[in-house]
Order: C-alpha cells, then sequence, then structure tokens
C-alpha cells in the first residue's frame, strides 16, 4: 500500500482534491437540475405510475373486502358455488359499492378478464338496495323505533360522537360516525355495515347518518348478528329493545340471497363469475402480464387463452419482424445516400442534407396520410404500373392496409434516422483508406468491403438502434395505413388506453415492450458493443 | 511567373527515350476544373533504383503528379509510363505501386499484422508465405514485437514504420510517399529520414517522395524536382540545386539565400557585372541572363559572403555594410547587415577559434568570389 499523500496543508491529497471538486460538481447538477426535475415530474413519474398499473389490482379487494375475505374459505376445486356467506358479503359489498358508484368500475375492470361481468354488476346493482327490506319491515312491525334513525344510532354510535354530534353546531362538516366498541362486540355485522353506512351517509350524500333510515341491508345484518348470538345483552336504553328483536328473530320469515342474486341474473349461478372474482382479488396481479403474452389465469392455474383470442404474442413478433424489414430497408436505402453525402464536396452534399431533412419540415400526419394517398388501390404508383403495364387494371397490388403499407411508409418516414448517423460517421472515415486499400493490391469492392465498411458498422449500429427502437413503438404510421394486418403492438397499447380502459393491460403490454427494447440493447452490447455506437465523430 | 522560363524539366525528355527509364512523364497536363492547370507539360524520366523527391510549396502539383502516377488521378493530357507501359488506364490495384500515405492510412479495425497482411491477402498468398513476409516487413523497420497491436496502440513514429512495412510488404518495385514525415517531431523525422533512404537502398527499390520540407529533400534524395506553378523548376541532384540553382525561385526556395536586384552592366564570358538599384557595383556569375541590360535578380549564399579583404582577388568588387544584428548559434554565427538598401542581408561563418565576432553597429566592407554569386531572371 502506497502512502497516502497530502496536500501542501497537511490533509490528505483525495480529500483535498474531492474538496476542489465538489464546487465544480454542484455547478453541473445546478446547470442540470430544471431538465432534471421536469423529466422527474413529466416522464419518470408518470411512466412508473403507469408501468405500477400493470400489477396493481387493488380494485376488487377495496370494492368488495367483505367478499374477497368470505371467498378465502370457499374450495375452488369443488366447481361449486361458493356459500351463501360469500352472496352475503357481497351483497353488503354491493350496497356501500352502489351508494358510492363504485361497483360499475370494478364490473369493468372484471369485466377485461370474463366479459358480461360488467352487465352483471350492473343490473345486481339496481336491485341490491331491496335485499334484506323483509327484515326491515318485520322489525318495524315488532316495534316502530326501528324506523327511527335516532334508534339506530344510539345502538351503533360511540357516546363521544353522540357528544361530538349534538355539540355540533352545523357549520362545516358534522364529526366523522364513529362506531360503538360495545357495538362491534355484541353487533359486529351490523356495526360493521351500519359504520359503512354512516360513512358513505356523511361523505357521499353530505347527510347525516342521525336523520337517514338505514339501508335494509342493515336490518339483514342485524337479524344474522341477533340469530348468532340470541342472548345478546345490550347495555343502556335499548336493551329491551333488541333482546325484543333477538327473541322474534329465529321466527323471521327469511330472505334467500342468493335466490335474489339468481333472480337478479342467471349468471350468479355460473362458478366461472366467482373464480374470476376469486382470481383477482388480490392487490397485485400478474394477470395482466399473463393477458399480454395470450395466457390467462384460471383457478387450475396458468393456461393458453382460447384460440380465437390469442392476438399479442401474433402482434409482438410481428412488431419485431416488421420493424426489422424496416431497420434492413433503411440500411439498404440510407447507406449509399449517407456515402455520398459524406464524400460530395460540401456544396452539393450541404443540398442533399437539406433534401435528406426535408421530411422533417412536414408534419408526420401530413407525411403518411401522403403515404395513402400514393399507394391506395387507386393510388398514384398503382395507377402509374397500370399505366406503364406492369400490372393489369384489374390485379392492382395492395399496397396499403397491410404490412406492405406500413413498411413502405414507416421506412420512409424513419430514413433520416438512419442516414443521420451513417453520414457522421463516414465523414470521420478519410478517403485515403480506401485509396491505401487500392494501392495494396485491393479491388474497388475488396477495398470497400474490407476496409471502408467495417469502419462504417459503427454508423450502421447506431442507425439500426434508432431506427429500431423507434419504429417498434410507433403507432401514427401503422394505426393510418397499416390497416388490420400491418398494425403493431402500439396500437393494441393505444387501443386499451383510449378506448377499452385495460390500462393494466395497456401497462404491461407496454413493460413488455420495454423489456424486449432493453433486452435487444443489451444484446447489442454484449454482440458490437455499445462503444461502437458512434451518433457522430 | 512568366512564361519564358526554360522548362529544366525538359532535361529529362532526352532520357525519357532511353530504355533506362523506369518512371516516365511524357508532356503530361492536369486540370480538375477545365480552366487552370494544375500541371503544365511535366517531363520526367527516373532510372530503376533511384530515389527522387518532389520538393514545392503547397499547390505547386507536387502531390497532384503523385496521385497520377498512383493511379488515382488520371492526367488531362499526356502519357505515364512504368516500365515502358503506359499505365494511364490501369487502375490502382494493378499497377503494383507501394504508397506511404501522409496519415498513414493505417487501418483501424486491424491489427498491425492484419494491416501487412492485406495486400498479401488480395493477391492470393497462402497464409504461411503470408505470416513470413510480414515478420520479415516488420523486421525491417524493427517493429516485430508490435504485430498484435492496433494503429491507435502505437506512437506517430511507429505508425509510420508500419505504414512504410505494409507499403514494402508485397515487394513492389516503386514506392510512393506522399509527405510520411509531416506529422513528426524533428528529431523522429531525422531518425525516420536516415532509415527510409538506407532501407529504399538496401532494397534497391525505386522511390517517388514528395515533401515541402527542402532538408528532408536534401538529405535523402538521389536527385530533387523543384516544383512551382504546376512545373518542374529544376530537377537535380541536392548539392547542384543548392549550389547551382538555375533560377531564382529555387535559389530562393532552397536554403538560406541572399537576393539583391539589378541590371547587368557588362558581360564578361563566364561572370558579368551588375549594377543594383543602390547603384553599387558587383561581380557575379551570369546564368540565365544573356545580354548587357538584362534586369536580373542575383542570388549570393550566406555562408559564401566573405569580409576578410585579404581572401578576395584584389580587383573584387566590395559593398559596403553595416552590422545590424549578430546571433550566437553555436556551429555558426549568423550575421544580419544592412547591404545596398536592404536590411536582410545575412552571413554566415563558421564558429572557428579565429573567427571575427562582428559587432552591431560597425561599418565593414564584404565581397565574394564571382561564381558564388549567382545572376539570375528577375
Amino acid at each position: 500500500m502506497a502512502e497516502q499523500v497530502l496536500a501542501a496543508d497537511g490533509t490528505p491529497l483525495k480529500a483535498s482534491l474531492n474538496r476542489a471538486l465538489r464546487r465544480q460538481k454542484m455547478r453541473a447538477l445546478v446547470l442540470i437540475l430544471p431538465l432534471l426535475l421536469f423529466i422527474l415530474a413529466t416522464f419518470i413519474y408518470p411512466i412508473g405510475q403507469m408501468l405500477f398499473r400493470s400489477v396493481e389490482n387493488g380494485i376488487v379487494s377495496e370494492t368488495i373486502p367483505r367478499t374477497v375475505v368470505a371467498l378465502d374459505d370457499w374450495d375452488t376445486q369443488e366447481n361449486d358455488l361458493p356459500p351463501a356467506t360469500v352472496f352475503d358479503a357481497l351483497a353488503k359489498d354491493l350496497a356501500v359499492a352502489v351508494e358510492l358508484k363504485e361497483h360499475t368500475r370494478l364490473g369493468s375492470r372484471l369485466n377485461y378478464e370474463l366479459s358480461g361481468i360488467s352487465s352483471l354488476f350492473r343490473k345486481t346493482g339496481r336491485r341490491v338496495d331491496d335485499i334484506g327490506e323483509i327484515y326491515t319491515d318485520q322489525l318495524v312491525a315488532l316495534d316502530p323505533a326501528w324506523e327511527d334513525p335516532a334508534t339506530w344510532v344510539t345502538l351503533m354510535a360511540d357516546p363521544d360522537w353522540i357528544a361530538a354530534q349534538a355539540a355540533w353546531d352545523g357549520e362545516g362538516d358534522e364529526p366523522a360516525f364513529v362506531v360503538s366498541a360495545t357495538a362491534i362486540d355484541m353487533l359486529p355485522q351490523t356495526a360493521d355495515i351500519y359504520a359503512d353506512f354512516a360513512r358513505v351517509i356523511q361523505s357521499g350524500d353530505n347527510d347525516s347518518p342521525t336523520e337517514e333510515e338505514p339501508w335494509h341491508i342493515v336490518s339483514l345484518a342485524l337479524y344474522q348478528d341477533l340469530i348468532a348470538s340470541p342472548s345478546v345483552d345490550i347495555p343502556g336504553p335499548l336493551a329491551g329493545l333488541v333482546s325484543t328483536a333477538a327473541a322474534a328473530a329465529p321466527s323471521f320469515e327469511t330472505e334467500d340471497v342468493i335466490a335474489t342474486f339468481t333472480d337478479v341474473d342467471d349468471d350468479w349461478q355460473n362458478p366461472e363469475v366467482w373464480e374470476t372474482i376469486y382470481t383477482y382479488s388480490p392487490a397485485y396481479t400478474n394477470g395482466y402480464f399473463l393477458n399480454a403474452i395470450d395466457l390467462q389465469k384460471t383457478t387450475d392455474g396458468i393456461e393458453w387463452q382460447p384460440e380465437n383470442e390469442q392476438v399479442y404474442l401474433t402482434l409482438f413478433l410481428r412488431t419485431m419482424i416488421m420493424s426489422m424489414t424496416i431497420t434492413i430497408s433503411c440500411i439498404l436505402l440510407g447507406y449509399p445516400v449517407a456515402w455520398m453525402l459524406a464524400n460530395l464536396p460540401a456544396r452539393k452534399a450541404n443540398l442533399l442534407m437539406i433534401l435528406v431533412l426535408l421530411p422533417f419540415w412536414t408534419s408526420l400526419l401530413v407525411r403518411t396520410s401522403a403515404w395513402k394517398v400514393l399507394l391506395q388501390n387507386q393510388g398514384v404508383i398503382n395507377d402509374l404500373l397500370v399505366w406503364v403495364g406492369f400490372i393489369a387494371d384489374d390485379n392492382r397490388l395492395a399496397l396499403i392496409n397491410n404490412a406492405t403499407g406500413t413498411v413502405i411508409a414507416m421506412t420512409h418516414i424513419l430514413l433520416p434516422f438512419m442516414i443521420l448517423p451513417l453520414y457522421s460517421v463516414m465523414q470521420t472515415i478519410p478517403i485515403s483508406y480506401l485509396r491505401a486499400a487500392k494501392s495494396l493490391g485491393a479491388t474497388n469492392w475488396t477495398a470497400f468491403w474490407r476496409v471502408y465498411f467495417p469502419q462504417s458498422v459503427p454508423g450502421i449500429g447506431a442507425g439500426s438502434i434508432l431506427v429500431f427502437i423507434l419504429s417498434i413503438g410507433y403507432y401514427i404510421t401503422p394505426e393510418i395505413v397499416g390497416g388490420t394486418k400491418g398494425v403493431f403492438i402500439s396500437n393494441r397499447i393505444a387501443y386499451h388506453i383510449s378506448s377499452s380502459l385495460n390500462w393494466g393491460l395497456a401497462a404491461a403490454l407496454g413493460a413488455i415492450l420495454l423489456a424486449i427494447v432493453l433486452a435487444l440493447y443489451w444484446a447489442y452490447d454484449r454482440i458490437v458493443g455499445i462503444d461502437n455506437v458512434k451518433l457522430g465523430g | 511567373m512568366a512564361l519564358k522560363i526554360p522548362i529544366l524539366g525538359g532535361a529529362g525528355l532526352s532520357e525519357a527515350k532511353s530504355d533506362t527509364a523506369f518512371v516516365e512523364f511524357e508532356r503530361v497536363q492536369k486540370s480538375y476544373d477545365g480552366e487552370n492547370l494544375v500541371v503544365k507539360d511535366l517531363n520526367l524520366s527516373m532510372p530503376k533504383g533511384e530515389f527522387l523527391t518532389m520538393l514545392g510549396p503547397s499547390g505547386s502539383g507536387k502531390t497532384t503528379c503523385l496521385m497520377m502516377l498512383a493511379g488515382f488521378e488520371t492526367a488531362t493530357h499526356g502519357a505515364i509510363r512504368l516500365d515502358g507501359v503506359s499505365i494511364n488506364n490501369i487502375p490502382p490495384h494493378k499497377r503494383g505501386i507501394g504508397m506511404v500515405f501522409q496519415n498513414y492510412a493505417l487501418f483501424p479495425h486491424m491489427t498491425v499484422a492484419e494491416n501487412l497482411s492485406f495486400p498479401l491477402e488480395v493477391r492470393k498468398i497462402g497464409k504461411s508465405t503470408r505470416e513470413e513476409k510480414v515478420m520479415r516487413a516488420l523486421g525491417m523497420v524493427q517493429m516485430q514485437d508490435f504485430a498484435g497491436r492496433r494503429p491507435a496502440q502505437l506512437s506517430g513514429g511507429q505508425q509510420q514504420r508500419i505504414a512504410l512495412a505494409r507499403a514494402l510488404v508485397f515487394e513492389p518495385e516503386l514506392v510512393l510517399m506522399d509527405e510520411p514525415l509531416g506529422a513528426l517531431d524533428k528529431q523522429l523525422r531525422e531518425t525516420l529520414q536516415f532509415e527510409i533512404t538506407k532501407l529504399a537502398h538496401d532494397l534497391g527499390i525505386t522511390v517517388v517522395y514528395v515533401t515541402h520540407d527542402q532538408t528532408e529533400a536534401l538529405t535523402m534524395s538521389d536527385r530533387v524536382a523543384v516544383f512551382d506553378d504546376g512545373r518542374i523548376q529544376q530537377l537535380a541532384p541536392p548539392d547542384e540545386l543548392y549550389e547551382a540553382p538555375q533560377n531564382s525561385f529555387v535559389a530562393q526556395f532552397i536554403g538560406e539565400n541572399n537576393t539583391l536586384e539589378g541590371v547587368v552592366q557588362e558581360m564578361r564570358g563566364d561572370s558579368c557585372i551588375v549594377k543594383l538599384d543602390s547603384g553599387d557595383v558587383i561581380d557575379a556569375m551570369p546564368v540565365n541572363v544573356s545580354k548587357v541590360g538584362e534586369r536580373t535578380k542575383v542570388s549570393i549564399r550566406p555562408e559564401r559572403v566573405e569580409f576578410d579583404k585579404s581572401r578576395l582577388s584584389p580587383d573584387a568588387h566590395t559593398l559596403k555594410a553595416e552590422v545590424l544584428e549578430f546571433i550566437y548559434m553555436g556551429d555558426i554565427f549568423r550575421t544580419r547587415l544592412r547591404v545596398a538598401g536592404t536590411d536582410d542581408f545575412v552571413i554566415k561563418s563558421r564558429n572557428a577559434p579565429d573567427q571575427v565576432r562582428l559587432t552591431p553597429g560597425s561599418q565593414i566592407e564584404i565581397g565574394w568570389l564571382a561564381q558564388d554569386c549567382r545572376a539570375l531572371d528577375a
């Protein structure tokens, strides 16, 4: 180990140097800070959020928490309907969700996995507030006090909350409802659903539980509590009311919740619906990713999607193959142009360069639309070919709304991204290399292939990476000229973002695309070496 | 430049017809734009084994000549012959001429050995022979240990050696060198100058060497062709070029030179009297002046100026001079004088024990032998 070098003042030289450099580093940081913050706030963070959606699945357990818990005990292998407790739980969850208008969102979410669930939830939502009415009626028949919101508040609310609510002057928000410990202890199910009722009334309707009669589902919960513990002994003034109800409960006329659900829609008898809910109940899921590669989650594990629904692997494969085709076309068309640019006298090269850059001066949409005009069946190119006699009038080439159209239009659009890196690399290859090769006895072709071409490979690499990565995520051009056979995975992502609103799947597809690009980048680095990529001098 | 300048390269014309000529330029002209001639009527003939340097300022046409010989430029007019065969229509790769480029042009993606092997590969020479020849060529430039390196891992001098070895490895009879030492520092340049000449003589190859460095030209060459304005101004061995320049361009371009302008006053066979513009009269040797009254530039080398009257002939003309500056340069003394109205007349004297050191401000008289002072074109 070498002796530590000291600066003139005796401090270690390293520390001294670091101090001297710190100021410089700080200044550099300050210079990039605005852009860094901008990118973090508008790019990195939203993308992170978006990618997070590909695994996030909290909506099920948040919207129907009781059902999710109840389904835990359900044996999916039996291929039976879940027990009645699950239906009860779902009825309660839906009662809350309907009030909060969240059940349709959940319906849409689950509809991605099993179509029909969305309408099932909507239909059920319209009927769910009737569930338990039969109990309300019987309770009220037993004692009209059950009709009075105050009775429920006294039964359910924490004394402190009652005091606070009484002291509330009506200004601002009513104090948030607190359920009493006694109620939770003695009438757990009622307390549970009543707490939700109070919360919804307070926050959703901006009303007070002291003035609103509870939902019928609360009566159902109370009935269940009373059946579960007939000898319940509520302290306080309502002891008599509750014990009377408890005594009467066993003789109550009951409602079959399963029958009610089935009455709404037969689909509730379909175990698949329940399996879907069960499969997607965890807060995080790999379901979106599985869907993105044509797999699906079932209670039996991971399976292929039905044949007719497998689209994404094909699309990924097509995206890759077409992007490669486009990249190769760009190399073939761009290489000679870049060579010309690099070897012409400056004045002519500048003119040519302007021509190369010309496409950038018009909007992408205009250029793509122009290709539509050129390539269509009755378009310029077909007309020309017919006129020249290469093809028969009734046998016009299908150049658009297919893969051919996408390749042609995108090759044109991405060509500058190939030419520019190629040009800037070729510019640094002196003509004397070719001359040297020829003077050493190489023919023009050998000189080019053995001497010039290897030196231009970094330009090809840079151009190919640019073109390939740009085309793999291209959207507008395939959308306009690609038809159904020429669209890319990005068009599918856009569809899920803006039309089907299945953002989770869109995010999963996007994440896979990103992973593919990174993997290719890695492979390129391993094979060619990223140091060999040159965008200029 | 006036047209009356005789084309001194024309001396080659007679040689061109001889059977010994290996490289020949005959009435070669070159124009890039169809308006200006870059090379005007070039005639040159080289025997086998000669080391010929094309020397000249930039834009004088010397590199164009080299490129025409290599085949990268085509002559607009005239014939270029190699070993008696016209090569005007032979593409560069079939000419079999080795070439060393200004910036070496070593292929950066190949190792040293691959670079050297390249000309042998394109000639379809077998692997074992190739390896043997590569190692022999590397041996010639003492670079055997660097066979596996890439050009970027070598210093400038090393790259130059490799470039040289690559130009020699396929055993060409003619090697062209385009300012090969231009990018190197002085010391390295001198070493390599020596090595290149030695190698060329040992191998018996013919070399055409282009440079704008006159020292390089003088020290390396068998003959030097001084280029200016698209013509060869003089083609001669180095000593002749230095001591007997045929016109004022060559006199000024080669070595240091004092120039005085005047009019021929009297012709005396192999010497003449020139009356300078200042009114002084001096002795000179007529080179390309022929009659009295003609304007002339007289040229005299600084080391041939004498200020010790005892060494001059008694009837020699002398000039009054004032010492302006004395510079001690180690091996020589360099003294700047005011002579006949010019302030930059320089004399050089050897640093010998008995040598006089002139003091600035002193008045002296200078003179020279008539044959050292050449009356050239104006």
